[in-house]
């Protein structure tokens, strides 16, 4: 169906989008499909096959079937869920066999509900782009992506892996940026309206539309130019350059201003509607990279154009200079534009037309008098040059600033430059790390992590993390970095991950020219040197914010014939034209693009070994504590924030979230690898799809031998890794009562609202989620842990924080707990493999299959679940959390006497309670004894009235029933108990 | 007008220098970090006599001498009271509460120099002379005992052109009592621990390469390094008699002229050769 090879990628991405979108309001499309459910239920019967968990897969199978009769029904209950909002209690069983854990039980039993989690986390996302790529199906647009959407769950070839990860990227991106903000507190209607405009070009591409851009340009003036709509950004640039004859433009860009101070690039390898979200495009053309050296540039045009960006950025005092300094770049602007002193015109008042400092005293202007009238002879050439010369060693000179904070919460600034990176607090320097000494830069969400070489005297990398205001902020820091060091430090730019197939996180490279390269083009220009007026200085120095606007006295920059086609042409690098999944041999480094002068990992979502090395010491610190108050941190909540946001793709945020769960994922893998094997797919993986985990899975799988197949799986298989064991993973989710379709639908409904508050706490939730993820690998983990000491102690902190922060997390973690079980469901039936039941049966979800991955996805978007979801939201403001604790004193498997125990300490009354089950079975390979551990999930929603304890009960009791072969050897109980309520409705 | 800095070639220019005469209260109770042999004033007035020869005689600075203040054991220390920087001084607010008066006339003499003074009026603020080392390109502020970052802040602030990187200072006075400028871009490093990790320190946090010059003994790691227009590099430096090992290191420094300067007795309470002057370069007279 596909029209263009080339629209392939877009249709994905808007199948991405649309796919949470579809799965909250088209719910009846996706139900619709039969045949998409069907190809479901068999990959997750071939899954169940390919299992070596007897057990399990008998009964995955039937719940699958569960689900889908069940959603049907999630509509009519999601009606009441609001009320269960209020009150939550939730019970984990987890049924650790080992004697020997008694103590670590709780760890593990963490860790187990974390792996049990993460391979819900992962569903959803793969949900929504399965659904993505059903209605694609649907549409019958391309039978290609299907393909691909199977390959990648497949996880079996590299090639693929990477091209998933681009495609993922571009979507994510796309989302992110033009998505998120917007759509998290827009209605689903308008996602939807947004959609479907990007769907249907690529059915009928011949509209042209065209957009009115204005471009504010460094002397003040304003350039105008109609674009079609679906330009990209590229076009817009060579457009701006031409005008202003500007051939050696790689150091420049184009930013444009969201929220008025946050400034972003225009990526000139996108569609500008991609980035830009208002209407009025309105640009700035600035330096993007201050050459260190600017007596290197080729042409005088060149370094005007430098020369202006630098006194806006001097005169907003973006960049400080002394008193001395301010005075002596004035006198050489001063005779740059106005030639020598002349007594006759240039009398006293004269200089005070040019701006030269922020504060600008008569003083400082006689100083320029002064030194102007020592400047006599330099032609505007020659000034400018020597303004350049001097300040260029200005110590801020190129800097490009964010603020941020460090591990301890103080405010710092992160300051990106040519060199690398740099650390200031207040005006004082306290840390550089050159790009030579940086292995590796990621973000995940708001967190903004860079791997740092071992010192001479030590052994192992240290990660370190920086907090920034948002996760938006933290993409902004991340691609700034990845543009720098590839201009920079790279002969030629990295080729971005090329994706055939979805993949999480960002594909961002830079795709420019490197420094190397435009000097290279800058050797070869070959022509007078262009005439140019230069302004007045007063007109741009005055507008201090970098967008001189309402300046527009005199368009002095005239156009010239454009010799600059030259540069023009080389400069796009069509990424999606290019993208040959390069097999990176191991798996190892995703950068083993063509330049690596230092070998930089670029990662988004910090998949990265660090990340899950920071992870690693934050739960470890958090572990201890979770002891403590057992579980006050419940995993379960975790998990339900993300599957909350995962519910609402829409937003940003909800986006970030889905990159977190995918992030702890990996990061669990990664350190059962090794650090070295884990970075490099790590790295990549900046997920923002649940495919970037499987991929990263995939290449693990490959070194290791483990398969998972099943986006669920990746949690769980990446201990299995850890242990250097096959890990068969099975996620069985059951739901006990009906009732919990509508647990999800308002869950997610919740999410959507929460969304922006959970962003403040996002960074703790993950941590305590990380925590609980990493946690089960803890004992294999070691390694890595102690390689990370460094950064440990920090993440202790941060752990700390996470736990105060807990409480009010609770509420979320209440609405998220529903939404995890929704997500479950939706997982689990999105998921490749299995449905599952609503009803009763327990469906056995992934199977992992040593070495080869076989699973297909099909996608089927359960409509029902989804539409309600929608509809629901309850805010919940605060909540008290109880955390209890059973254990049974027997290790082995015998049920009876453990699960007879608990049962007894609770009554079993009625079913009326709303219960979610949720089991995840795992069953991990050790030399050839097996283990089996069934974690359950209940999750009780509702009012005072309803009697938590029976419902426990009564979804223990099930939970043997449905296992008789097995003992309850852990309950514990997560209670939630709202203190003041908001409204739901 | 050498502009900013005017680059490393201009490093080490020098017009003027400020010191202050040794009052004789300096031997009983100037400051000291460990107790020691008595300081003979006799010939640290000698010494002390013998540096200010040098610098006005054979090097041909201005020489702006303060009068002891008996109230003021260390006040012959200069260095920590102000720190100049092209054509502007930041007096400073010295960490030992003992000294903080000496700044007083060291503001008045920078005044009559006509330089931009910054003065270090916040209450939180220490800072050192001796905790500062300007490289001609930027700045390191030892965070001692004496200096706190507070201090080095209002010092990033006032020099705004230099980027201003702190280092950490352990088991020393201050930063330079291991350290200083030998050249243009030549670091002296004592030998001792905590001067190699204060190096290390300074080596991640600078953008510049710089060659360093590692001596044995810390103390003599202190030097003073000028450019004078009719002598080139000028390096003053401890004594052979005091440090012979050092001394034999500074002595393949072959484009410099090496002038050993005897520093004894100052040396018994903590006094380097960059202590007793505060070095100025007016490049203009205005």
């Amino acid at each position: 169906m596909t029209t263009e090879v080339g629209s392939e990628t877009e249709v994905k991405k808007d199948s991405e989008q649309l796919g949470p979108d579809k799965a909250k309001d088209n719910p009846e499309e996706a139900s619709e499909t039969p045949e998409n459910q069907k190809s479901r239920e068999t990959s997750s019967e071939e899954a169940q096959d390919s299992s070596s968990v007897p057990a399990p897969t008998s009964q995955s199978s039937p719940s699958s079937q569960k689900e889908e009769k069940a959603s049907p029904e999630s509509k009519g209950i999601s009606r009441f869920l609001p009320p269960w909002l209020k009150k939550q209690k939730s019970y984990t069983l987890a049924e650790p066999k080992d004697e020997t854990k008694k103590r670590t039980t709780g760890e593990q039993q963490v860790v187990e509900e974390s792996e049990c989690q993460a391979p819900d986390r992962v569903a959803q996302p793969q949900k929504s782009l399965e659904e993505a790529a059903a209605e694609n199906q649907h549409n019958a647009k391309a039978d290609d992506k299907e393909e691909k959407h199977s390959v990648s769950s497949a996880e079996t070839q590299p090639a693929k892996e990477d091209g998933k990860e681009m495609e993922v990227e571009k979507v994510a991106k796309e989302k992110e940026e033009k998505q998120t903000e917007k759509e998290k507190r827009e209605t689903k209607e308008v996602q939807t309206a947004e959609i479907k405009p990007e769907s249907i070009p690529q059915k009928s591409p011949k509209k042209i539309k065209t957009v009115q851009c204005k471009v504010m340009l460094l002397d003040g003036t304003e350039y105008s130019c109609d674009l079609e709509k679906r330009a990209k950004g590229q076009v817009l640039f060579d457009k701006v350059c031409e005008h202003l004859n500007l051939l050696e433009k790689d150091y420049f860009g184009l930013l444009f201003y969201e929220n008025s101070d946050q400034k972003n690039w225009l990526d000139s390898s996108k569609e500008i509607k991609r980035q830009i979200r208002s209407l009025p495009w309105i640009f700035t053309f600035n330096v993007k990279f201050y050459p260190p050296d600017p007596s290197q540039l080729t042409e005088d045009i060149t370094r005007y154009f430098l020369c202006l960006q630098l006194r806006q950025d001097i005169a907003s005092g973006r960049l400080p200079c002394s008193f001395v300094t301010h005075a002596l770049l004035g006198s050489y602007t001063l005779q740059a534009e106005l030639g020598d002193h002349d007594p006759e015109e240039h009398r006293s008042d004269y200089i005070s037309e040019f701006q030269f400092a922020p504060n600008q005293t008569q003083e400082m202007e006689e100083k320029v008098a002064e030194l102007h009238k020592t400047h006599r002879g330099l032609t505007p050439a020659q000034a400018d040059s020597q303004f350049l010369e001097n300040a260029k060693r200005l110590s801020m000179y190129g800097v490009d600033l964010h603020h941020a904070k460090d591990s301890e919460g103080v405010d710092i600034m992160l300051g990106v430059c040519a060199n690398g990176l740099l650390i200031y607090k207040d005006r004082l320097r306290i840390n550089r790390f050159a790009w030579p000494k940086i292995l590796k830069i990621s973000y995940k969400r708001s967190n903004f992590y860079i791997k740092v070489r071992p010192a001479e005297l030590e052994q192992f990398e240290s990660t370190i993390g920086f907090k920034l205001p948002n996760h938006r902020a933290a993409k902004r820091l991340w691609k700034v970095c990845v543009e720098h060091h590839t201009f920079f430090r790279l002969v030629s730019p990295e080729q971005p991950p090329k994706a055939k197939f979805l993949t999480l996180g960002s594909k961002f490279r830079y795709s420019g020219r490197t420094q190397a390269q435009t000097r290279q083009a800058s050797n070869l220009i070959d022509r007078p040197a262009p005439y140019f007026e230069r302004t007045s200085s007063k007109r741009v120095s005055r507008s201090l914010d970098g967008a001189p606007m309402g300046i527009s006295d005199q368009s002095l920059l005239r156009d010239f014939p454009a010799t600059g086609g030259q540069a023009a042409g080389d400069k796009i690098i069509d990424i999606e034209a290019a993208g040959q999944a390069k097999l990176r041999e191991g798996g190892r480094e995703e950068d083993g693009s063509p330049v690596k002068t230092p070998q930089l990992e670029l990662t988004q979502d910090g998949k990265d070994l660090d990340k899950t090395q920071d992870d690693l010491l934050k739960h470890q610190a958090s572990i201890s504590e979770l002891k403590r108050n057992f579980m006050e941190s419940t995993p379960e909540p975790r998990p339900n924030e993300w599957e909350k946001r995962r519910i609402t793709p829409l937003s940003l945020q909800t986006q970030g979230v889905c990159h977190c769960r995918q992030l702890s994922v990996c990061v669990s893998i990664q350190p059962s690898e090794g650090p070295c094997t884990g970075v490099s797919d790590a790295d990549k993986s900046s997920h923002e799809t649940l495919d970037i985990v499987e991929e990263k899975k995939q290449a693990e799988v490959g070194i290791e031998e483990t398969l998972v197949v099943d986006e669920t799986n990746k949690g769980k298989m990446q201990v299995a890794t850890d242990a250097g064991e096959t890990c068969k993973v099975e996620h069985l989710s059951k739901k006990d009562s009906s009732s919990l379709p509508s647990d999800s639908s308002s869950s997610s409904s919740s999410s959507e609202s929460e969304d922006e508050e959970v962003g403040e706490y996002q960074p703790h939730h993950r941590g305590i989620e990380e925590h609980v993820e990493t946690t089960p690998e803890g004992s294999k983990l070691n390694v890595p842990v102690e390689h990370t000491q460094v950064t440990a102690e920090d993440f202790v902190q941060e752990n700390a924080v996470t736990i105060a922060t807990e409480e009010k997390n609770l509420s979320e973690e209440i609405k998220q707990d529903l939404g995890e079980e929704k997500e479950e469901e939706q997982l689990k039936l999105n998921g490749d493999v299995s449905h599952v039941d609503i009803d009763v049966a327990p469906q056995i979800i992934c199977c992992s299959e040593p070495p080869v991955v076989k699973t297909e996805m099909v996608t089927i978007s359960d409509a029902t679940q989804r539409t309600e979801i929608s509809t629901k939201e309850v805010p919940i403001v605060q909540t008290e959390t109880k955390t209890i604790t059973y254990e049974s004193p027997q290790f082995d498997g015998s049920a009876g006497g453990n699960a007879g125990v608990l049962l007894s300490a609770q009554t079993i009354t009625s079913e009326s309670i709303s219960t979610t089950t949720t089991t995840h079975i795992t069953k991990m390979v050790k030399g050839g004894v097996s283990e089996t551990r069934i974690e359950k999930r209940i999750v009780i929603t509702g009012d005072a009235d309803i009697d938590h304890d029976e419902a426990l009960a009564q979804a223990i009791k099930e939970a043997k029933e449905q296992h008789p072969d097995m003992s309850v050897t852990r309950v514990v109980v997560h209670k939630e108990t709202e203190l003041a309520e908001e409204d739901e409705e | 007008m050498a502009g900013l800095g005017g680059g490393s070639a201009a490093f080490g220019r020098c017009t003027h220098a400020v010191v202050r005469a040794l009052p004789e209260s300096l031997c009983r109770q100037a400051l000291r970090r460990a107790p020691g042999p008595e300081v003979d004033f006799a010939r640290a007035e000698r010494e002390h006599q013998l540096y200010v020869g040098v610098l006005r005689g054979k090097l041909g600075l201005q020489v702006l001498e303060l009068p002891a203040d008996e109230s003021l054991p260390d006040c012959a220390f200069v260095e920590d009271a102000a720190v100049v920087c092209e054509e502007t001084a930041l007096v400073t607010r010295p960490g030992a509460p003992s000294r903080r008066k000496e700044v007083e006339a060291m503001k008045r003499v920078l005044e009559s120099l006509n330089l931009n003074i910054v003065e270090m009026i916040d209450e939180n603020a220490t800072l050192d002379g001796g905790d500062v080392l300007f490289t001609g390109r930027e700045f390191f502020v030892g965070l001692s005992r004496r200096t706190n970052q507070r201090g080095a802040e209002i010092l990033a602030d006032t020099f705004k052109d230099y980027a201003v990187s702190t280092v950490p200072v352990h088991d020393a006075l201050h930063l330079k009592s291991f350290c200083s400028m030998a050249g243009p871009n030549l670091i002296a490093i004592g030998s001792s621990e905590a001067a190699q990790k204060a190096l290390k320190t300074m080596q991640q946090m600078s953008d510049h390469r710089y060659d360093k010059l590692t001596v044995p003994d810390d103390a003599a790691a202190n030097c003073i390094y000028l450019n004078i227009p009719s002598k080139g590099h000028v390096l003053l430096h401890r004594a052979p008699e005091e440090y012979p090992e050092s001394a034999k290191v500074f002595e393949k420094l072959k484009d410099h002229m090496l002038i050993p300067i005897a520093n004894t007795e100052l040396d018994k309470v903590d006094g380097s050769l960059t202590c007793c002057s505060v070095l100025i370069n007016k490049t203009s007279e205005l």
